[in-house]
């Protein structure tokens, strides 16, 4: 598909808004539906796409592999930050109460993170999932 | 109708069993993960239908709504959800796997392989 | 902040969050270092807790600080305090042995992965301990089911994918299985806190729910306790998986099952409901009793020695379920003493085995012929472990085995005596085996150059030997806990 001067071009155009819409899934889940998890899995379809049409290599220098395998721990870590943070603060662990004096603000602010913990592992994981399973035949061979 | 009335029971029991059946009767490997996964789908259904309440709303409080579905379910599910990706993910991986190591996907030709009560050791 | 406060909590999370920082470093060696440093710490955490819980009563922890049944409460009572102690002190006694081993089995650049995988079955075992809440329990489940069926396609035999494909299958049935008693149970109660479900269980009048529940989580845990005839999955599992894996999951992973069965049938269902009105003890004296001779009987015939510990394993389960189908205090404690007891020994016997692997190449009874020549004391270890299991009196098995005579004595049956002492004999059959192969055959030719196991591999597997043979001699800790664990099930005190 590298060749295909369509969509070549319709991926160029399509992805950066493919990106704003994890951007706004990701930050509208305080509101509506949306969230963390959806968000990362939105980024992640964006990068697969790119991967598809211009091939994995050049996948792979955008978000090199060690990167990928260092999101999905980073956003794990990032969760139990949060917990940990709660522990400081002198709450229970994960007590987004303490966060903020206002302790509806602190759950606001706990929540902030937690999800973006979470978009950032998703979005990890696809893509580690994702590259596994193309790059099998190409490394070992 | 006391049939029609449990009508989400049914469809969670049909589509529990379909899978189930795939898993023990498919010999193809991925097969039997679409068949778990099919399973695993229908315990969603068993948490989801009852936590909605006719006529019940999104569970954020306000004076104009008396009657709120339970929104419990829904962040279980979310979770198992999260549990069903993760296992079909790693299964493929196995499959994929077992590809590479045996040349074969399909049960009874891996079992000829190997003949699981062997107990000699392969080749590494 | 005080420390002191936040054990329960932190008894999860720091083998929790080593695995991730163990991917970030990607360094085995690093890796390594902080796996150990938190399996230790979780060992520590767990004595800690079991002395506190000892001392004053069970410990309640509110995650996020919402208070129960409303937010997921960290539970540990005198049960799950055991338990906890036995899972992250087999971890703390393996990790080391892990190094030394996984060196000969796995590749080098993944190892650090190895140790994430390790931390996070961990994790997940103690959080299944730990945690009060029914569907909390199904995630944990899942993170030390998911990971251990990593951990044993690792195996460098190629059955090991087999296995981890046949274990993943079935495992991922039996906890689907527990899902849907857990939301039948939660249907009806409007509950996921364990404590608070058993009190309204009392009140729910429609009976029929509630039962389909008992039989789903029944089926599904004893799918993943590897209850007989469930057992399909066990043996090829820990025959192939990497050594250090077979000790560890044969140590743990079915034990702490059978910790979420007695935690449903005795703190939720409640005794009277699961035994007096239901046909259960039988049943479950049935099953345990076709596990502990079919099995046993099986593993006389195996010629791979792992395979052959396995089968034995599912037999042992047989004597574990056995003690909770008497219904009673001198039962239930039987079962908890030989869930620890047999979690020690058959952690000491695959730690011995995978020395003998690394040595020889492999375990099968024709490759270890001669080895009692070669490799004496690891030889003498394997045979001690292989008493316990026979239940010799100076060993772990005989208090076990003691305790289930007792409990059938108290109800009167001798034919069960009977029947304990005649699988018994099984065991000696399959020990023989070994013993014949070891000292009575010539050794291959090709045994000359092979050396006693080295010091990384001999002295994690002799701590637990020794364990097995302390635990025969001074039974305080273990049959004083069981005790204590077995009259809280019961509901003599809290």
């Amino acid at each position: 598909m590298k060749r295909d001067m369509v969509l070549r071009v319709v991926a160029k155009l399509l992805i950066p808004f493919i990106l704003l819409f994890a951007i706004y899934v990701q930050f509208h889940g305080d509101f509506g539906p949306g969230g963390g998890f959806q968000a990362g899995v939105i980024l992640a379809a964006a990068m697969v796409f790119y991967a598809m049409i211009y091939g994995l290599d050049n996948a792979r220098r955008v978000l090199p592999d060690w990167l990928v395998e260092s999101m999905l721990a980073a956003g794990v870590l990032l969760y139990l930050g949060v917990g940990f943070a709660g522990l400081l603060l002198g709450g229970n662990f994960l007590d987004y109460f303490v966060l903020d004096r206002d302790p509806v603000a602190g759950q606001h602010r706990g929540v902030f993170w937690i999800e973006l913990g979470v978009a950032i592992t998703v979005c990890g994981v696809m893509l580690k999932i994702f590259y596994l399973f193309a790059a099998r035949g190409q490394d070992e061979a | 109708m006391s049939l029609f009335s449990h009508f989400d029971y049914w469809v969670m029991i049909f589509l529990a069993m379909a899978g189930l059946f795939i898993v023990i009767a498919r010999g193809n490997l991925i097969k039997k993960l679409v068949g778990l996964g099919i399973f695993q789908t229908s315990v969603y259904l068993l948490y989801l239908a009852p936590g909605k309440i006719v006529g019940g709303t999104a569970p954020i409080i306000d004076a104009a709504f008396k009657v709120y579905s339970n929104p419990l379910p829904h962040v279980l599910i979310l979770t198992a959800i999260v549990v069903g990706v993760a296992t079909l993910a790693l299964g493929l991986a196995l499959v994929v796997r077992i590809r590479e190591a045996y040349g074969t996907i399909e049960e009874d030709e891996l079992l000829r392989h190997e003949a699981p009560d062997a107990g000699g050791e392969s080749r590494p | 902040m005080s420390v002191a406060a936040h054990l329960p909590a932190l008894q999860v999370v720091l083998p929790l969050a080593a695995a991730p920082l163990a991917v970030l470093l990607r360094n085995r060696t690093a890796a390594f270092a902080l796996v150990l440093a938190a399996t230790w710490a979780a060992f520590a955490i767990s004595v800690l807790m079991w002395q506190q819980v000892a001392a004053s009563g069970p410990l309640s922890y509110a995650l996020g600080s919402w208070p129960p049944p409303w937010g997921i409460e960290y539970r540990v009572d005198a049960l799950s305090a055991l338990v906890l102690m036995l899972v992250s002190g087999v971890a703390a006694v393996v990790l080391p042995y892990c190094r030394a081993s996984i060196e000969r089995e796995i590749r080098r650049d993944n190892h650090y992965l190895f140790y994430a995988m390790f931390a996070l079955c961990l994790s997940g075992l103690l959080g299944i301990a730990i945690t009060g809440d029914a569907f909390n329990l199904f995630v944990f489940l899942e993170i030390s089911s998911l990971s251990s069926y990593v951990l044993i396609a690792l195996g460098r035999d190629r059955r090991a994918l087999l296995a981890a494909y046949q274990y993943l299958i079935m495992g991922t049935i039996g906890a689907t299985f527990i899902v849907i008693g857990v939301g039948l149970l939660y249907l009806m109660t409007g509950t996921l806190n364990l404590a608070d479900m058993s009190v309204r269980l009392q009140s729910v009048t429609s009976h029929r729910p509630v039962l389909a529940a008992l039989a789903f989580l029944t089926v599904g845990i004893s799918l993943k306790l590897a209850l007989f005839p469930l057992h399909q999955w066990l043996p090829n599992a820990y025959a192939y998986a990497p050594s250090a894996v077979s000790a560890f999951l044969a140590a743990t992973a079915t034990k702490v099952s059978v910790y979420a069965l007695l935690r449903f049938y005795f703190s939720v269902f409640g005794e009277g409901a699961v035994f007096k009105q239901l046909p259960m003890a039988e049943f479950m004296l049935v099953l345990a009793l076709a596990g502990m001779f079919v099995a046993s009987a099986v593993a006389i015939f195996q010629d791979n020695l792992k395979r052959l510990f396995a089968y034995s394993s599912v037999a042992q389960i047989g004597y574990i379920v056995l003690g909770i189908s008497f219904d009673s205090v001198t039962g239930l404690t039987a079962t908890v003493v030989h869930l620890v007891n047999h979690a020690v020994t058959k952690g000491a016997l695959f730690l011995l085995l995978g020395a003998v692997m690394a040595a020889m190449g492999g375990v099968t009874l024709a490759r270890v012929r001669g080895i009692g020549r070669v490799m004496p004391r690891t030889t003498f270890g394997i045979v001690l472990c292989g008493l316990s299991l026979i239940g010799v009196p100076g060993t772990a098995g005989f208090v076990s085995k003691w305790y289930l005579i007792l409990a059938a004595m108290e109800k009167g049956q001798w034919w069960l005596v009977f029947l304990i002492v005649l699988s018994s004999l099984l065991a000696v059959a399959y020990v023989w085996r070994f013993v014949e192969a070891a000292y009575f055959r010539a050794p291959r030719a090709d045994l000359a150059q092979v050396r006693e196991a080295p010091l990384a591999l001999a002295l994690p597997a002799w701590l637990m030997v020794g364990a097995t043979v302390w635990f025969g001699l001074d039974t305080s800790v273990t049959v004083g806990s069981a005790a204590r664990a077995a009259a809280m099930l019961l509901g003599a005190v809290p």
